[in-house]
């Protein structure tokens, strides 16, 4: 039985071609720029047994294929719920869908090589390459994040890095460098998602009754994105 | 039947050598059958649209003298109208845009952009449509056309029964062609290239000799005088040609003559039917062989060849016709359906895609983004991957085209299927269509629950039953009720489109476009439903939610409240959509059930066009939650709002409603942003793909596609000066968004986008 937020199928954004996406409850971090603080707590999410995620997931699996996509499980944190994770992945894989995980990989050392070789795409979110910065950002340590993006190296197993530019949080040209040169040093990632710092997540923080803390953050401009995506691109790297 | 056996000729005709030289083949010499003929001659391209040419400064130009009327025409309504001259195929001088640079030539009257009156489909309508812009009608015209010519709107009106009357005014069946043209037939304009207009009266004359031996019963009566009509619109037809110093008695040499006489075939129709959709058919790969040919022989050259298809594109453009602004509310401005059919796979296998094919959609730049033609890609997985992504591109850079399911269409009418209007299908020159507008399912729940009274008005429409009487409606009850009253509107209709068609045959019959037929022609009745999601929602609430009735001091039940929570059409959820499949497959048992005119085959279309704002205007609450007047979902869509699962798990939803209990088509219309595409240009234009590809192997039939965010639209309606050209899919075609009403601008804008946060 897992906990369950949400599902959608959704085109170019959580993996290649149209995905089914499954939102887990459930987080570790708690990220200043955090979109979905909806999913914080796993005890919010609805109890779904895996049978129940597969009748979904099979009910569109010939859209999926022919659209050349598949299937995504995010969260939330995808491994705050391994197991659930690990078996839902292994029934895609059965049913010969694709298959990505979308998480920040602090709990990478509780997916075992089993659930990574169910895995074709992993979503690597590394919120910041500061480790400071890493820590006043999400709560949690870099570290586990570093050495799990290693461990899917070792393992050649598919990756695409994503990167929230957040102004005055992660655009410091030395953090950017930083990452681009970690990451150029990788042989498993095919590219880097830029992706701008937005605020549309604000009014869930409202209907929780909860502070945005960046709401006073401003969105960065295409200037800055430019400049970002141009660092990484300058290690050679697919960046979007 | 699906085909028709070929026409034979009486004698051997002399094959014209020079204009069919290099041609393959043969058995399209002895009769006429142009698919014969394209299959024998066609050059599938495989490649990409690198290939492409640009506009010329001719074509520029050209464009120029048109663009500069349109601002007074968009200020005034209309541009000019002839009021005084019942428009016929011979009855105006030739007219030009700039006659010297000009490579296709022709207009409906003897100017741009002059419109023309025909009053054979109604007279009321061409003196509303004049009076509301500004003109007298003329004095003569009015008595022609009531004291010596009776008009279709008038026989239709001496035949209805008062039945019919009320179900019509009160909004339960609506948008039927009994004031105006009916359209919707595609003539096989390519006919006239390929053979020559006397080539073709002699097949015609040889269809109405195999009449003559025939006893003289109605029937045999009735299509011996439409033949002799077809043989004396071929013969204006050559007049008016004539008159532009085009002789279509011989089959075209070349390709401008190719596309010159093809578009003066469609133009003879568009001067004798002011319908309410002229489509074109599928032109591009049979024009392509003649493009070929003569770029094989170093007659012309790509920029040449693209030239011919632009300048028929702006004539495309150019068609207007004479309407009320009531007509123009309920269409979104001002729309012909010029559609033309690209793409698709033959049955062979082979790619029906040519050069001319990305010509088409190459229009869509070189003179800039438009609702017309209506561009249409017959669209399936196996399609070369080049066109698969250029006709991507071009929906994301112009929204402009939509795509409709060849795999659905070529195993049931050929891989010579052209769409009339929106989403119908046909076998060009082979089959047309008696078009019936639409029933509204949505109301005619209201009515099951009211016992045959109206919800706005109070008053008895349909057939007087027992009102449902229980605080809250019981599944079982309004099951009954609703079968029992879908079964009076099925009567209703059908009878009432007979009555239609058999006027328009007799009054303003399709000569020219009928000339391009093949005799015996096949015919459907084109039935059609609109509130689909809102109907299907509603008894979803009522079997999974609790819905308690309000009711006003009659009696009347004029609210809803839905206590709970129910599974909505749209979220690939079978509970909610299997209510939908199930409401479809009864409607057209339903429908089947009455004889209909000329033994036409029954068929039904998802389609509202853009009446679904009108016809939410004319219905109450609705017991799934929709306030009175609130806009229905367009076509086949889910309500807006109510598909929370993204837009795929929609169109799975939508592409559950089965194909062969809606042959005339299941529209479905998508905004995307580019963003809830992908992220890079590139990697945008392989998801589209991925997903027409994906729409179309779960048996989707048809889909619009715009790419455009909400704050283009908002600031569209802020500033219309700077968005002339933008132009957005709604069911079924595409409109000018500044030509929008306000209402339907507001529509557009708050249905569902899917994107990505």
């Amino acid at each position: 039985m897992g906990r369950v937020h949400s599902w959608d199928m959704s085109t170019g954004v959580d993996g290649p071609g149209t995905r089914f996406t499954l939102f887990l409850s459930g987080c570790p971090l708690r990220c200043q720029y955090c979109q979905n603080p909806d999913t914080w707590h796993m005890r919010d999410g609805t109890p779904t047994t895996v049978d129940d995620v597969m009748a979904k997931i099979e009910n569109c699996a010939a859209f999926l294929r022919s659209s050349g996509g598949g299937v995504t499980i995010s969260g939330g944190e995808p491994l705050l719920q391994h197991a659930f994770t690990a078996e839902v992945l292994h029934r895609c894989k059965q049913l010969g869908l694709h298959t990505a995980l979308d998480t920040s990989g602090f709990l990478g050392s509780a997916a075992d090589d089993a659930l990574i070789t169910d895995t074709d795409l992993v979503l690597l979110d590394i919120k910041s390459f500061d480790i400071r910065t890493y820590e006043r950002l999400t709560g949690r340590r870099l570290a586990p994040t570093l050495s799990f993006a290693g461990r899917l190296d070792a393992l050649g197993v598919r990756t695409w890095i994503r990167y929230v530019l957040v102004p005055g949080w992660t655009d410091d040209p030395a953090a950017v460098e930083g990452l681009a040169q970690f990451i150029a040093g990788l042989g498993n990632v095919e590219r880097v998602d830029v992706l701008p710092f937005h605020k549309l997540g604000a009014s869930k923080y409202e209907a929780l009754g909860l502070p945005f803390p960046l709401r006073d953050t401003p969105t960065p401009d295409s200037a800055l994105v430019d400049q970002v995506r141009g660092q990484f691109r300058a290690h050679g790297l697919t960046a979007d | 039947m699906t085909t028709t056996a070929p026409a034979l000729t009486t004698r051997p005709f002399p094959a014209p050598v020079a204009a069919w030289r290099g041609f393959a083949g043969g058995g399209w010499h002895g009769w006429i059958d142009v698919r014969d003929f394209i299959q024998a001659n066609y050059t599938p391209y495989l490649g990409d649209g690198t290939f492409l040419a640009g506009p010329t400064q001719r074509t520029l130009a050209v464009r120029q003298k048109v663009g500069v009327l349109l601002p007074e025409e968009r200020r005034k309504g209309v541009y000019d109208v002839d009021a005084a001259t019942p428009s016929t195929i011979t009855s105006h001088a030739p007219g030009y845009i700039d006659r010297h640079r000009e490579l296709i030539v022709g207009l409906q009257t003897d100017a741009p952009l002059k419109r023309a009156i025909m009053p054979n489909g109604g007279l009321r309508m061409v003196e509303s449509g004049l009076r509301a812009y500004g003109y007298q009608p003329d004095p003569q015209v009015s008595k022609i056309f009531t004291a010596y010519r009776k008009t279709h709107n008038a026989g239709v009106f001496d035949a209805y029964t008062p039945e019919m009357r009320a179900a019509r005014k009160a909004g339960i069946i609506t948008g039927l062609p009994d004031a105006y043209g009916r359209g919707r037939i595609i003539g096989d304009y390519r006919r006239v290239a390929l053979y020559g207009v006397d080539r073709l009266i002699e097949a015609k004359r040889a269809e109405r000799a195999a009449q003559d031996a025939l006893p003289s019963s109605e029937p045999v009566i009735r299509d011996r005088e439409e033949l002799a009509e077809q043989i004396r619109a071929l013969g204006e037809l050559k007049e008016m040609a004539a008159a532009y110093g085009c002789d279509v008695s011989r089959p075209a040499a070349t390709a401008q003559e190719a596309v010159q006489w093809l578009y003066l075939g469609y133009l003879a129709a568009i001067k004798e039917q002011n319908g309410a959709a002229m489509s074109l058919g599928r032109t591009s790969t049979f024009l392509d062989v003649y493009l070929q040919r003569d770029l094989a022989l170093g007659l012309i050259d790509e920029s040449r060849a693209q030239e011919l298809i632009d300048d028929f594109v702006i004539k495309l453009r150019m068609v207007r016709f004479l309407r009320t602004p009531e007509y123009d509310e309920l269409f979104s401005g001002d729309p012909t359906w010029v559609t033309e059919s690209i793409g698709g796979i033959g049955l062979d296998g082979r790619p029906l895609v040519t050069r001319t094919s990305f010509r088409f959609l190459q229009t869509l730049y070189n003179l800039g983004p438009a609702p017309e033609p209506n561009l249409t890609v017959l669209w399936s997985p196996q399609l070369p991957e080049g066109f698969k992504r250029f006709c991507a591109k071009v929906s994301i850079d112009t929204s402009a085209i939509q795509y409709e399911s060849d795999e659905l269409m070529r195993p049931r009418t050929g891989d010579d299927t052209a769409i009339a209007c929106c989403v119908s299908a046909m076998a060009v020159g082979k089959q047309m269509q008696f078009f019936g507008a639409r029933v509204n399912l949505a109301k005619a729940l209201l009515y099951a629950i009211n016992g045959g009274r109206d919800e706005v008005t109070g008053e008895q429409v349909g057939p007087e039953l027992a009102p449902l009487a229980g605080e809250y409606l019981d599944q079982a009850e309004l099951d009954a009720a609703y079968d029992r009253m879908l079964d009076w509107l099925a009567t209703t209709y059908v009878n009432a489109l007979n009555v239609i068609h058999y006027m328009h045959d007799k009054y303003a019959y399709e000569r020219i476009e009928m000339a391009l037929h093949d005799h015996p022609v096949e015919r459907m009745m084109a039935c059609g439903i609109a509130g689909l999601s809102v109907a299907a929602d509603s008894l979803s609430a009522v079997k999974y939610a609790r819905v308690k009735v309000i009711r006003d001091a009659t009696g009347l039940a004029v609210d809803y409240q839905v206590e709970g929570e129910y599974p909505a059409y749209g979220n690939n959820d079978d509970r909610a959509d299997s209510i939908a499949v199930d409401l479809v497959r009864s409607f057209m048992a339903k429908i089947q059930r009455h004889p209909t005119y000329r033994g036409a085959i029954h068929t039904q279309s998802v389609l509202t066009i853009t009446s679904n704002v009108v016809y939410g205007h004319h219905t109450g609450n609705t017991p799934d939650g929709r306030r009175a007047g609130a806009p229905f979902a367009p076509g086949a869509n889910p309500m807006n709002g109510r598909d929370h699962h993204g837009m795929a798990a929609s169109a799975l939803s939508v592409a559950k409603i089965p194909y062969d209990q809606a042959r005339d088509g299941i529209s479905l219309t998508n905004t995307v942003t580019p963003t809830g595409l992908g992220r890079s240009p590139q990697e945008r234009i392989g998801n589209l793909v991925g997903l027409l590809d994906a729409f179309t192997t779960c048996g989707g039939f048809h889909m619009n596609v715009n790419v455009l965010d909400r704050a283009t639209l908002e600031d569209a309606m802020e500033h219309p000066e700077n968005y002339p050209e933008l132009t957005i899919r709604v069911s079924g075609y595409a409109v000018n968004f500044v030509r929008l009403t306000a209402e339907q601008q507001r529509d557009v804008i708050s249905r569902t986008f899917h994107g990505a946060l």
